[in-house]
């Protein structure tokens, strides 16, 4: 489902290719079931976001080779990465919500790209927002939402399309206890439906309540790849 | 205008408003072209035909012997010319025919001037080089002067076909310009929507779906501001043709001018709806591979 095997990346800087380029993750080895779930733990800068940018075909591995769903990353031409990415749901630590399109619109995002009747997409959102309690304020616009509203506006857009792999970076930071608690029943419930599941936090508490496969990374390498005591399957 | 969102979130900006302006401009100086163009061609066609084929001859003292002495020196060239194959419509201008052709130079009352004045012949020519032909005529009425369009003709035509070349330069120029412009109106929207691009990218959109739908407007833009422009040229062309018309009788262009250019002119606008289509694509595709 997903692979990393022996990948390396650096981010540019500028003058020629390679000579002082940060090296951002080097050698990550992992992989991760279908159906699996993966807290991605670590300090804040340890790589965690990066891995997850790996994951979504943001940015590509100066070395190694990635697999996404079954397909290899390095293989996929622009609209294979664009048919893969419509498979994979992101919940981004800092929302990425469009601020000129309602809290409807921008659930109903993913599906309008996947070019679903628009009957289909108002039963879908509709039913997301009720459940993150936000059918209230579906016209609002996300500026004149709290931050929690926010994250989970960006929580319903990244499952509306029910994607067999699931990222989410700091997904509860902006959330209260209930939220977050609501959240990870979420999280729970589509990883029990088969959804492939990789959380990123720097929490220590999170995955406590949550027992699952942890993979920990520190200063770019994978430090433990801890698989005991897992929940989450894989 | 005011700003509008599509499905994909996509805004329709104020980068772009300008657009149809430009493209205006730019038509507006391609129909002036496309008018240079088709004049010159219709000039050149028509120096290349009737103008190039005139023959004229001149013959001193018509009614005295021929060489030989069976006839007079202009009936014997009459009588050459219609024997001679590539000459067609052999015609002596009547004296009144004369008279207005001298009346420029010598005033009305040329005819009471009493001048030794030659006979004139007029005919068509397509029998290549006049030489062997003057030589004959000279033969059997020495002094005989013939001429032919030809020499006129292939200057003028030259002069057309650098007409027409450069009025083609312009228009070539008014579609990279045009061109241009619709890159550079691109390039500003996508910098306000880089934000959001980048986001319904990394949902899944497609490049596709992306460039279409700048393309999309881009083409409408761009076939508006051509529609304008065409119909602002419109009575700039009327006035220009009227200013042409008694020069273009004068030397016997073709009546149909206008309509070849009234045929032309709403060609104007599909095309730049295809240069804004194409342009945005190219741009708007390149300018993707750079965000992931």
């Amino acid at each position: 489902m997903v692979r990393f095997d022996d990948v390396w990346l650096t981010y540019r800087r500028a003058g020629p290719p390679g000579e002082g380029d940060p090296e951002v993750l080097r050698g990550l080895t992992f992989e991760i079931p279908a159906g699996g779930f993966r807290w991605l733990t670590g300090a804040s800068g340890a790589g965690k976001t990066s891995v997850l940018r790996l994951m979504t075909m943001a940015v590509r591995p100066f070395r190694g080779r990635i697999s996404l769903l079954g397909a290899d990353v390095a293989n996929v031409n622009r609209r294979e990465a664009a048919f893969l990415r419509r498979r994979i749901g992101v919940v981004y630590q800092d929302f990425r919500l469009l601020n000129h399109l309602s809290v409807y619109d921008n659930v109903a995002l993913p599906l309008r790209l996947a070019r679903r009747a628009e009957a289909d997409i108002r039963e879908q959102v509709f039913d997301l927002l009720h459940w993150v309690g936000l059918l209230q304020k579906c016209h609002a616009r996300p500026p004149a939402l709290s931050g929690g509203e926010q994250q989970r506006v960006a929580i319903a857009r990244a499952v509306v399309g029910r994607p067999k792999l699931l990222l989410a970076d700091e997904p509860t930071g902006s959330l209260d206890e209930e939220q977050a608690e609501r959240l990870m029943l979420l999280i729970t419930a589509l990883n029990q439906a088969g959804t492939t599941v990789v959380v990123a936090t720097h929490s220590v508490a999170l995955p406590r309540r949550y027992p699952a496969p942890r993979l920990r990374i520190a200063d770019g390498r994978l430090l433990e790849e801890d698989i005991a005591g897992a929940s989450g399957g894989g | 205008m005011a700003e509008r969102v599509d499905a994909l979130g996509l805004r329709t900006g104020k980068a772009d408003r300008l657009l149809p302006a430009l493209v205006a401009a730019q038509s507006f100086v391609a129909a002036l072209a496309l008018a240079g163009a088709l004049a010159a061609a219709a000039l050149a066609g028509d120096w290349r035909g009737e103008t190039a084929s005139a023959l004229t001859v001149q013959v001193t003292s018509p009614n005295d012997p021929a060489r030989d002495g069976s006839a007079t020196r202009i009936a014997e060239v009459l009588t050459r010319l219609r024997d001679t194959p590539g000459v067609a419509a052999a015609h002596q201008l009547t004296p009144d025919e004369l008279d207005a052709l001298l009346r420029p130079w010598l005033g009305a009352d040329a005819a009471a001037l009493d001048l030794a004045l030659p006979a004139v012949i007029t005919a068509r020519w397509t029998g290549g080089a006049s030489a062997p032909l003057a030589a004959a005529l000279d033969s059997v009425a020495p002094g005989t002067l013939v001429t032919t369009g030809a020499g006129w003709a292939g200057r003028v035509a030259t002069l057309t076909a650098s007409i027409r070349a450069c009025a083609v330069a312009i228009l070539v120029l008014v579609a990279l310009v045009a061109a241009a412009a619709v890159a550079i109106a691109t390039r500003a929207r996508l910098a306000l929507e880089r934000g959001t691009i980048e986001i319904i990218h990394g949902l899944g959109a497609l490049d596709s779906d992306i460039a279409g739908r700048f393309a999309n407007r881009a083409t409408a833009l761009a076939a508006f501001g051509a529609a304008a422009g065409t119909v602002a040229a419109l009575p700039v062309l009327a006035w220009l043709t009227a200013l042409a018309a008694p020069f273009a009788a004068g030397i016997g262009a073709p009546p149909d001018l206008p309509s070849a250019l009234l045929l032309a002119l709403p060609a104007l606008t599909p095309a730049a709806a295809v240069i804004g289509w194409g342009t945005t694509q190219v741009t708007v595709r390149r300018w993707l591979r750079g965000v992931a």
